[in-house]
């Protein structure tokens, strides 16, 4: 296939793409424990608020998240910050508003592979933990994280790969991941149906390796298993 | 920040527009997606490795790639071939609408696909086995037994993925489509009231995708009726003889 000179534009965008994906996989992880720490807690007010984010976010088009954050972000900030008395001119560029749609998107789905996981620890870990002396947030860092983590390795992977996926739709507030820089190509070489397969095989090829990373990392945090497959 | 109600409730009536275009978008390509998806399961779930590879790479494809790129393959990528240009295609190729719902079509036949396949090997082994021994052919144990069965089984996933499908056919706005998420773009290009109109679009895509679910709900209780039969007490005068002590209590 000739790309006539264009694939080092389609390598940088594959960048973009990545740096996108993973930003939005971290800050989106924090909203899932956190979603998920919030459903399960006893305080009502914080399971509400938990409740309401998860079936609002999972019934909203990705697209429309995205157009919502890029075109109204930078006015609902701006009113925020003029409570704080601050009155300049605030800008929220693609990439913010990229990650910041994706991982609201990806929380609500991982608060409910946290919360699931969540419910598989016994109770008795939390206990013993406690037994021992220490304070309910090490406990949860030492004793209970190290243990969701494993059950929630599979589902958080299946997420990730439609997190990479939605990555695409940053292209129409105008990032330049690999859409944008593919539409670039186009719009010199007029090939529209090459240069979209390219850019649908680089798609092809990382989630073929997060597919692979996931399984590593299914491996590896389970120990007990590794003898077996 | 001003907030302008009046605004989404003058137009409101233009975003019920694109609201119906979106359904309109998802219900037919849900039943186009459908019809292929059961032939691509059937022969996804087969023995022979050769009958699997087909699914299997069009599976791969779809599932593994964002849907904008399969929508802008169709909608933009057709237009490079002269062949197609000047077949009986392109009156279909060119229209947006059509575009769109071959890519929502194929997208959403790969994914349920994959469930039914699933759901297909999730049929206990009994089932088929007495299918067998009472003689039914191949074609009629598929119609009568395990289409049915795959069907009510897969049937909660299924909801899910009609569910994503709505929210994916937002992406019809890409491609001019004034569907729900178009209509609300074209708005705000006017009125400059971005909050606003994405506010209510979003609403409305809730209404929708709470109305998909409890569809759901009452065809899982319908077709898997069994799984929430109760059955009724025995009368309390029944000679003790007969009761069942396993049942009764």
């Amino acid at each position: 296939m000739d790309l006539q000179g264009f694939g080092h534009l389609l390598i940088s965008g594959t960048w973009i793409t990545v740096q996108l994906a993973l930003a939005s996989l971290l800050v989106g992880l924090i909203f899932g424990l956190a979603g998920a720490a919030a459903k399960l807690s006893n305080n009502r007010l914080a399971r509400w608020i938990a409740t309401g984010y998860t079936t609002l976010v999972r019934g909203l088009p990705e697209l429309l998240l995205v157009l919502t954050i890029y075109f109204g972000g930078s006015q609902l900030l701006m009113w925020m910050a003029s409570w704080f008395g601050y009155d300049e001119y605030i800008e929220i560029g693609p990439f913010i508003a990229g990650v910041a749609a994706l991982s609201i998107a990806f929380g609500a789905y991982a608060t409910e592979v946290f919360r699931m996981a969540m419910q598989e620890i016994p109770k008795g870990q939390w206990e013993s933990g406690l037994a021992y002396g220490m304070s309910p947030a090490r406990t949860f860092f030492r004793i209970i994280l190290p243990q969701v983590w494993r059950l929630a390795i599979p589902g958080l992977g299946n997420l990730f790969q439609v997190l990479l996926k939605d990555t695409a739709l940053v292209s129409v507030v105008g990032l330049n991941d690999i859409m944008r820089q593919a539409q670039v190509a186009i719009s010199a070489t007029k090939e529209p149906f090459t240069f979209f397969l390219v850019a649908a095989f680089i798609y092809l090829m990382l989630t073929a390796v997060a597919t692979g990373v996931t399984m590593f990392m299914e491996r590896a945090s389970n120990p007990a298993a590794r003898g077996r497959s | 920040m001003s907030w302008e109600w009046d605004v989404v409730f003058k137009y409101f009536p233009q975003l019920l527009d694109g609201a119906w275009l979106t359904l309109e978008l998802v219900l037919v390509s849900g039943l186009i997606g459908f019809a292929l998806a059961v032939p691509l399961a059937l022969m996804r779930a087969s023995t022979n490795g050769w009958v699997r590879i087909l699914p299997f790479s069009f599976i791969y494809f779809f599932r593994g790639t964002p849907l904008l790129v399969q929508i802008f393959l169709v909608y933009y990528g057709a237009s490079q071939f002269e062949v197609i240009k000047a077949s009986f295609l392109w009156p279909v190729l060119k229209e947006a609408y059509w575009c769109a719902i071959i890519a929502f079509s194929l997208n959403t036949a790969a994914y349920s696909a994959e469930l039914f396949r699933s759901a297909i090997q999730a049929i206990p082994t009994g089932e088929i086995e007495a299918a067998e021994s009472v003689g039914m052919s191949k074609p009629l144990m598929i119609r009568r037994i395990i289409l049915p069965r795959a069907f009510g089984i897969s049937l909660p996933a299924y909801g899910n993925e009609v569910i994503l499908m709505l929210k994916g056919s937002a992406l019809a706005s890409t491609i001019t489509l004034l569907d729900l998420t178009g209509m609300a773009r074209t708005i705000i290009a006017r009125t400059y009231t971005p909050l606003e109109m994405f506010l209510a679009a979003g609403l409305v895509y809730l209404a929708i995708s709470a109305l998909v679910i409890a569809l759901f709900r009452f065809m899982e209780y319908r077709l898997n009726r069994y799984q929430y039969y109760n059955h009724t007490d025995t009368p309390k005068d029944l000679d003790p003889q007969l009761r069942d002590p396993h049942i009764d209590n």
